[in-house]
């Protein structure tokens, strides 16, 4: 099908895109990449009155280290990301995981904060940004402040990112050493939205988990912070009776959505398996580190 | 028109400078058939799963219904037949012949578009690779090995392999 009508701004800086906002409201809506807002208005699942396009702000791109933090602009697009020597060296979680995000066509155009504004429930960078403490900046004509991932993602496609605001950057706290991480996901074939995923992001210590965070993606509503399954690993070895126990509180931190890629008891049964692997992947990491 | 919102664009086109008023909730590939009559791009599922749409924008594959024309303002974009214009991918289209790698065609322009990037990154890449590469395009006929060994086939010829 195609778009219905709408009017379309170019936004000539994030000032300028600000106060479009202000003046528009719900009404507006932010054209980043365009691969998740441009199929919605092609179906006219979505009629905005106004197209407020970012993709020219400079403001918004890049990657840099910034101290212990890697900065990724919110227009930074996934092949840039993919792509970024700082991100292999530094977040290599992120790096696991760009190869799972959509097909080429789609990483040339898509962007890293469209992503994570977005909050498709089974999209791979928003459950990286939480796995990692990520921080997201938020703008808007009253100025900035700063959301931490753990109370940034609040259900279905919904943020705390309020209605006046773009996501400007993320800020991501480089992987230390002696921790390691692991990007797992499943998807019926490569590069399609996910079944079932789980980013992990742990210190293990001669064999025990000294910390870890495991969020699972594409189950829930929402990236989802495992709070009862690492506390069934934390300060143990991973033996049976630890991955018994991790699996059996998995059910009550995940109540998985039944839709087109399976039944809620076939992606706790995925989430299960994948937890498995990413673990025993962590542990021979840490290993071999 | 009436009532809809136009602006003015120019870009280049396989080559050549364009300018028009366009209607901006129209996509890419839309302005390229309907207004400049390259219909060789190929438009599918028009919600950026099928691939057929492809084209190049600046240097890279994207899909050209997820664009709109109003976002390629200053770009410089290349459709099928300015791959083919060019010879660029000659080795790659005799290769399709070759091994019979399209059978009803529509998404042979969308292929092309796509492993003409992999070709032109000239690195070597296993059939997996391959595979990967083109995950983003369909063919309904299902001839996907024959296209990934046409592929595979140029790939490794312009590699001297």
């Amino acid at each position: 099908m195609k778009a219905p009508k709408f009017s379309y701004v170019r936004a000539e800086s994030v000032d300028h895109a600000l106060a479009l906002l202000d003046q528009h409201g719900d009404e507006a809506r932010i054209l980043a990449g365009g691969q998740s807002l441009m199929p919605t208005l092609n179906m006219r699942l979505s009629r905005p009155q106004l197209l407020i396009d970012i993709n020219r702000l400079d403001a918004l791109k890049g990657i840099a280290l910034q101290g212990d933090r890697v900065r990724i602009g919110a227009l930074a697009r996934h092949v840039e990301v993919l792509n970024s020597p700082v991100v292999a060296k530094n977040l290599p979680l992120i790096a696991e995981a760009m190869p799972h995000v959509a097909h080429v066509a789609v990483r040339n155009r898509g962007t890293f904060g469209g992503s994570v504004a977005l909050a498709d429930p089974a999209a791979e960078m928003p459950a990286c940004a939480l796995a990692l403490g990520a921080t997201f900046v938020v703008q808007s004509s009253k100025g900035r402040r700063e959301i931490a991932a753990d109370s940034y993602f609040k259900g279905l496609y919904e943020t705390a990112r309020a209605v006046n605001e773009i996501l400007v950057e993320a800020l991501i706290p480089v992987e230390k050493p002696g921790t390691v991480s692991v990007f797992l996901e499943l998807a019926r074939r490569h590069g399609d939205f996910a079944m079932a995923g789980l980013a992990c992001h742990a210190r293990i210590d001669k064999g025990v988990i000294a910390e870890a965070r495991l969020v699972y993606f594409a189950s829930e509503v929402r990236p989802t912070l495992a709070t009862r399954a690492i506390a069934a690993i934390k300060g143990k070895p991973w033996n049976d009776a630890t991955r018994d126990a991790a699996l059996a509180a998995l059910a009550d931190d995940l109540d998985p959505m039944t839709n087109l890629h399976g039944s809620a008891a076939m992606k706790l049964h995925l989430q299960r398996v994948l937890t498995r692997r990413a673990i025993d992947q962590a542990v021979a990491r840490a290993r071999a580190a | 028109m009436t009532g809809e919102e136009t602006t003015e664009i120019t870009l280049t086109v396989n080559g050549e400078r364009i300018a028009r008023r366009v209607r901006v909730r129209e996509h890419l590939v839309d302005f390229l058939r309907g207004e400049l009559q390259l219909t060789g791009s190929h438009l599918g599922c028009e919600h950026g799963i099928c691939g057929a749409c492809s084209v190049r924008v600046d240097g890279v594959v994207v899909r050209g219904c997820l664009m709109l024309a109003v976002q390629a303002d200053g770009a410089e974009v290349t459709t099928i037949e300015g791959l083919t214009d060019t010879g660029e991918i000659a080795d790659l289209q005799a290769a399709f012949v070759e091994r019979n790698a399209l059978q009803c065609g529509f998404c042979s322009p969308g292929m092309l578009v796509t492993a003409a990037d992999l070709l032109k990154a000239a690195k070597p890449a296993t059939r997996e690779e391959i595979r990967n590469f083109l995950s983003g395009n369909f063919c309904r006929c299902t001839g996907y090995h024959a296209i990934v060994d046409a592929v595979e086939t140029t790939l490794n010829k312009r590699l001297g392999r």
